[in-house]
């Protein structure tokens, strides 16, 4: 039996060193809602816990200068969800943030954790790839931004180095005529983990896309974004081809696999279904947007 | 294994306990605290048999070490009724029969004060998804919802009638 | 009593174990604990398969703070060549499901257990115990099992006079089945799959065991029967039963899972080991591995009609998975499936066929779905095929009062017709389904449904107290309000208000022996004792009261809970109140109070019939269920909200089997969704308003009417939703369950 320490730090400098000093024995400890699930399975044994829910920077959400948000990578989704403002700009970041688990689970999870658990059906992750939005991570050898589809790696692996901790997401200012959207398919209506997770943002003028991105989940090792499809829709008036062209592309962005939760040939078949119906939720909040 | 001091507030009174760094809020509250209320239904977050309030949010205490109530508030099923009786949840699951075996009820009337708190007018579908968490294996749910809504239409209308210097 | 204007039976009474468990106060297995009290837990068989060649415990039992470890040899073994029964239960599989002997037979299957001062010490031990396997090769679905060349299970089992993994067979026959067949102007052949799904009882097993000394063994423990916990635990331990008292604590749901014990012996072998009190709980991961569902299914089921819709012959066949040892209830399956209708000419077999998998348990009406689902779908495209509505040929065909039974009995009067027209009736059968939304299909089927119901041993003893109350003690744990029941029956016996009856659940050593909470027998058995004890207990009362008035006990009646001379003529005296004449017991008597132990019998089969509307996501394959009503044949609702209560939890339990639950192996036969995030019972935004019917055709064989009604509401839905959804797509699923991938499937087929 191994002793575990758990520590509380209250600033990032102390997380990041605290974290780096236990050289892969620690396990960072934001919502817990995937860490205590793993470590009572026997999955994770931790040497050291390092909770960061005591840092300002990981439990704020700001409005950047530039019209954006800047959320820490430990609010919770409740937490997000009574944001004034933030609902209004990204209600489909927001939507999949808040489809993770229960209420008892939007309760801690937080998109931070959600990202770096590193499930390829993680919900808030499509909708941040198309949202586009940028993280920040800071380790031993200081701070760095990259898009979010770059962090995850694999099934439960990350592109973070060794003692990087994720901070915060950035999410781009909305020009005027965007909206964005998630959906998932799940057996029942709540309480699954997502069988396919389609996210879609858009940018309209006068009816006319002109600026779009997808992302994909539970399609492949990782969340995927499908520049593919965005390309079929960006220039169109998503008319039933582009929607068709868009969903193929969807489809054939597909690499997944036959387990527990669904098949290769539904998750396929799927991923175009949700392309389509997302992206008319997306259209229609671009529209009163 | 090194034990560690937490101070804590629970259904509003100070307590303190020991616990090891790896053990849940529900092992605390079931175990040093004697807290039995929480159930353990699955310790994987999917059931809500162990719904707490933290800091008046709702969460499933096996998914939360019990260091981490060190400075917070924490709400139980115990805490609900108050001295002069039932809360008005309570007092209608037992008249509307919204409990069989009673193992989710606890669970289930915390998540449901939580709503409640936040909705006091939810319609059929907001209490169906905001109960999603608790799972009832008994009930079917019909009864556990319209004792949820009749709840909510007394706690309004007696709101309502209360005089204005009063609410 | 059936024609009483009743004031208290009927009543929607608050239930007495209510206030507790609405505060978190009522203790179920899990919340108790004792000074000194050490932690149990179970290693489990990482193999669906093995045999197990060695047990190393030492380095277990070297670790600090470990206090015992346990292996089969510290159980009684009761050798293959001998059956010992309990009940149904048959103790060489129940000695070799409780701990593996000569094999490992499923992924779970408890190997040893261990007793340490805290679980991580306990959970610690585990990994130190070291088991040499010798892997064989595992088989999981029936038709593996039945090949030619599959792994044979057990060397003791032949079928034929070959080694087979078929554990058993039963048959039905009523008339002449040839013949039948041969008047049918339609006939029609299905097969059909289903898969094995869990009870689903939110409370994991747990018990917490205390032997003495002396020997003296306290058992507090979740199940459907204190007695049954008493008499395998002594069975499998050779503790005699006077040593053992077992407490029934709350139980948190069972549905049949409970009538068997897992954890029970080696707690108790622990504790005599170690000399402590050992509490032990299951994870979740453990109940979904180790427990037992309820069979997985294939059935082929052929029924001929004439043109004007007569069912002239029937014959099905049902093979169900017991799991490693043998044991499934293909009595349910081959019994009840054809048992709603009065059909001449029936063969129903049934075969038991054991696979690597977790032994199943019972799982309300046991057995009973499974036929349902295969009869009742093959009934549904036989009226289709005739043109008729599919509840008037149920209707037309239904069992009634002098049917003969395939099963064996000739019917008394049963209201299964009544629960076909109060269908036919009802608004949800008329109202149109209304138009789906755009890429979605919406259907409605109908099922109907029948369980033997059960009466069997009970006991009860009714006290008043010294001031005037009434305290009712019954011996079958209460899984769903039972107790609430019988304060409305003692109430309305006694004439008194339902608040003064305390009613309790005794345990081994303070009240007789009384058969398990199963078979939906509970308020059936315990109201007849109940009624009995509180006839003698009114007797006695009357009694008392012509001894102080000094007349003769016949001049005196029981009114409004009082006695009272029976006229002027006996005499002008004030009414005794219960209170005045439990003030005054010592004078007239002694204690007030009585007790009666029968082996109820006349528990008549239960009926059912539901309707289900659906809507269909085509380009998703999501069913989702718009409406759902129950009818049935409840005899008398004693307290009406717990038996809607009993048929919304079934119409519940049996959406989730239709659409979403089953086991899911890898393939190396381990279980691979062993969880509530992948066993995907019904959440509660999955589901409506489940709204119910309660038809009272009284028993008359009955006190009250009283008919079992907890497990025939699992019948019909498992075929109430299928054939939604055939109705809705015009396309029919064979195999249950009907999950998005399949469906989607099906659609693109």
């Amino acid at each position: 039996m191994t002793d575990i320490r758990y520590l509380a730090p209250g600033t990032l400098d102390e997380a990041v060193n605290a974290f780096a000093a236990a050289a892969g024995a620690a396990r960072i400890l934001a919502g817990g809602t995937d860490l205590l699930v793993q470590m009572r399975a026997g999955v994770v044994r931790p040497g050291v816990i390092v909770d960061i829910k005591k840092i300002a920077e990981m439990t704020t959400i700001e409005e950047t200068p530039e019209g954006g948000f800047r959320i820490g990578a430990a609010v919770s989704g409740a937490r997000l969800a009574e944001h004034p403002r933030f609902g209004k700009a990204w209600p489909g970041v927001l939507e999949a943030v808040n489809l993770i688990g229960s209420k008892q689970v939007q309760g801690r999870a937080s998109p931070g954790g959600n990202l770096c658990n590193a499930s390829p059906a993680g919900d808030s992750v499509p909708a941040m790839i198309a949202a586009g939005a940028v993280v920040t991570v800071q380790g031993p050898h200081g701070r760095r931004q990259m898009p979010v589809e770059a962090v995850p790696a694999g099934p439960g692996r990350t592109n973070l180095t060794p003692g990087e901790i994720l901070v915060s997401f950035t999410l781009p200012p909305r020009p005027a005529g965007s909206g964005d959207a998630y959906l998932r398919m799940i057996p029942r209506t709540e309480m699954d983990i997502a069988v396919v997770g389609c996210g879609v943002s858009l940018t309209l003028e006068g009816g006319k896309v002109t600026a779009a991105r997808v992302g994909l989940g539970a399609v492949a090792p990782t969340p995927l974004l499908v520049g593919p499809a965005a390309e079929a829709l960006i220039g169109s008036r998503l008319e039933e081809e582009a929607l068709a062209a868009a969903a193929a592309a969807c489809s054939a962005a597909c690499r997944p696999i036959d387990d527990k939760r669904g098949t290769i040939a539904y998750r396929t078949k799927v991923a175009g279904v949700l392309l389509r119906r997302t992206a008319a939720i997306a259209a229609e909040r671009a529209g009163r947007a | 294994m090194a034990k560690i001091h937490v101070t804590t507030t629970v259904n509003g009174e100070p307590v303190e306990f020991l616990c090891e760094p790896q053990q849940s809020m529900l092992d605390v509250l079931r175990g040093p605290l004697g807290l039995t209320g929480s159930k353990e239904g699955c310790g994987s977050g999917d059931c809500g048999a162990c719904s707490i309030t933290l800091d008046g949010r709702l969460v499933c205490s096996c998914l939360m070490l019990a260091v981490e109530a060190e400075g917070h508030e924490i709400g139980t099923i115990e805490g609900m009724a108050s001295g002069d009786g039932l809360h008005p949840l309570q007092q209608k699951f037992l008249e509307m029969a919204a409990l069989q075996c009673g193992i989710c009820t606890p669970g289930v009337l915390v998540a449901a004060k939580a709503l409640l708190d936040k909705n006091p007018d939810p319609t059929e579908t907001e209490v169906r998804f905001g109960l999603a968490g608790n799972l009832c294996r008994c009930t079917g749910y019909d009864k556990i919802v319209r004792a949820v809504l009749e709840t909510a239409a007394e706690m309004r209308g007696a709101k309502a009638e209360m005089p204005e210097a009063v609410r | 009593m059936n024609d009483m204007t009743n004031k208290w039976i009927g009543q929607r009474t608050i239930r007495p174990d209510g206030a507790e468990k609405v505060t978190g106060r009522a203790a179920y297995a899990a919340d108790t604990t004792m000074p000194g009290m050490i932690w149990g837990k179970v290693l489990r068989s990482p193999h669906a398969h093995a045999v197990i060649r060695s047990i190393d415990t030492a380095k277990a039992e070297a670790l600090p703070g470990v206090k015992a470890v346990v292996t089969h040899r510290d159980l009684v073994e009761f050798p293959l060549d001998k059956s010992v029964m309990l009940g149904i239960q048959d103790m060489r599989w129940m000695c070799r499901n409780v701990m593996a002997r000569e094999k490992a037979l499923f992924h779970g299957h408890p190997i040893a257990a261990v007793a340490a001062t805290s679980e991580t010490i306990a959970a610690e031990a585990l990994r130190l115990i070291e088991v040499e396997y010798e892997v064989l090769p595992h088989v999981i679905e029936i038709d593996d099992a039945l090949k030619p060349d599959a792994p044979i299970l057990h060397d003791f089992l032949s079928f034929e006079g070959k080694p087979s993994n078929i554990a058993g067979k039963l048959e039905h026959r009523l008339g002449d089945i040839e013949a039948g067949f041969a008047e049918a102007d339609v006939v029609i052949e299905r097969s059909f799959t289903t898969r094995p799904v869990h009870q689903g009882y939110i409370e994991p097993h747990a018990c917490l065991v205390s032997v003495a000394a002396d020997g003296k063994t306290t058992i507090w423990s979740s199940s459907q029967g204190q007695f049954m916990v008493r008499a395998m635990t002594s069975l499998l331990t050779g503790i005699p039963q006077s040593d053992i008292r077992a407490i029934p604590a709350e139980i948190g749901g069972g549905f049949g899972g409970k009538t068997i014990i897992y954890l029970e012996p080696l707690a108790t072998v622990l504790s005599k080991k170690s000399g402590r009190p050992v509490k032990m709980v299951m994870s979740r991961e453990e109940v979904m591995r180790a427990s037992g569902p309820t069979s997985g299914s294939k059935s082929t089921v052929k029924i001929g009609a004439t043109k004007d819709g007569r069912l002239v012959a029937a014959q099905g066949t049902f093979w169900l998975q017991a799991g490693a040892l043998p044991g499934s209830p293909i009595r349910g399956a081959a019994g009840c499936g054809f048992a709603p209708y009065t059909i001449p000419n029936v063969v129903s077999t049934g075969f038991d066929v054991v696979s690597n998998r977790s032994k199943v348990a019972a799982y309300r009406a046991p057995g009973a779905p499974i036929g349902a689902y295969a009869v009742e779908c093959v009934i549904d495209e036989v009226a289709e095929a005739l043109g008729m509505d599919p509840l008037e040929l149920r209707l037309k065909n239904a069992a009634r009062q002098g049917t003969k039974a395939a099963h064996g009995p000739v019917y008394p009067r049963i209201g299964f017709m009544e629960t076909i027209e109060a269908a036919l009736a009802h608004p949800h059968y008329k109202t149109p389904l209304g138009e789906a939304p755009p890429g979605k299909r919406r259907g409605r089927g109908v099922a109907s449904g029948f369980w033997f119901n059960a009466g069997g041993e009970s006991s009860a003893q009714v006290n008043i107290t010294e001031d005037g109350n009434v305290v009712v003690t019954t011996g079958h744990p209460d899984i769903g309000g039972s107790r609430a029941s019988i304060a409305n029956i003692t109430a309305e016996l006694l004439g008194i208000d339902y608040k003064r009856i305390s009613v309790l659940i005794g345990d081994t050593a303070t009240i007789g022996y009384s058969n398990l909470t199963g078979g939906s027998r509970v308020l059936f058995a315990s109201a007849m004792v109940v009624t009995q004890s509180t006839e003698k207990v009114i007797a006695s009362l009357r009694e008392r009261a012509a001894k102080i008035w000094k007349i003769d006990p016949e001049a005196v009646a029981w009114e409004d809970g009082e006695a009272r001379p029976v006229s002027d003529n006996a005499g002008r005296f004030p009414p005794l109140s219960l209170a005045e004449l439990a003030a005054r017991a010592t004078e007239t008597g002694g204690p007030i109070g009585a007790g009666v132990q029968l082996n109820t019998t006349g528990a008549e089969g239960g009926f059912a019939t539901h309707l289900c509307d659906v809507e269909v996501d085509v380009d998703l394959g999501i069913v989702r269920v718009l409406r759902y009503t129950s009818f049935q044949d409840v005899g008398r609702a004693v307290h009406p909200s717990y038996v809607e209560g009993q048929m919304q939890g079934g119409a519940a339990q049996g959406i989730g089997w239709a659409l979403n639950e089953e086991y899911i192996y890898d393939r190396q036969g381990r279980v691979e969704n062993a969880g509530f995030l992948d066993y995907r019972m019904p959440v509660c935004s999955d589901l409506p308003m489940l709204d119910t019917v309660m038809i009272e055709v009284p028993n008359p064989k009955h006190p009250q009417g009283v008919r079992g009604v907890g497990e025939v509401p699992l019948v019909p839905p498992l075929a109430a939703v299928a054939n939604a959804v055939y109705d809705a797509l015009g396309k029919r699923f064979y195999a249950l369950p009907m999950s998005p991938p399949r469906v989607l499937e099906k659609l693109e087929g």
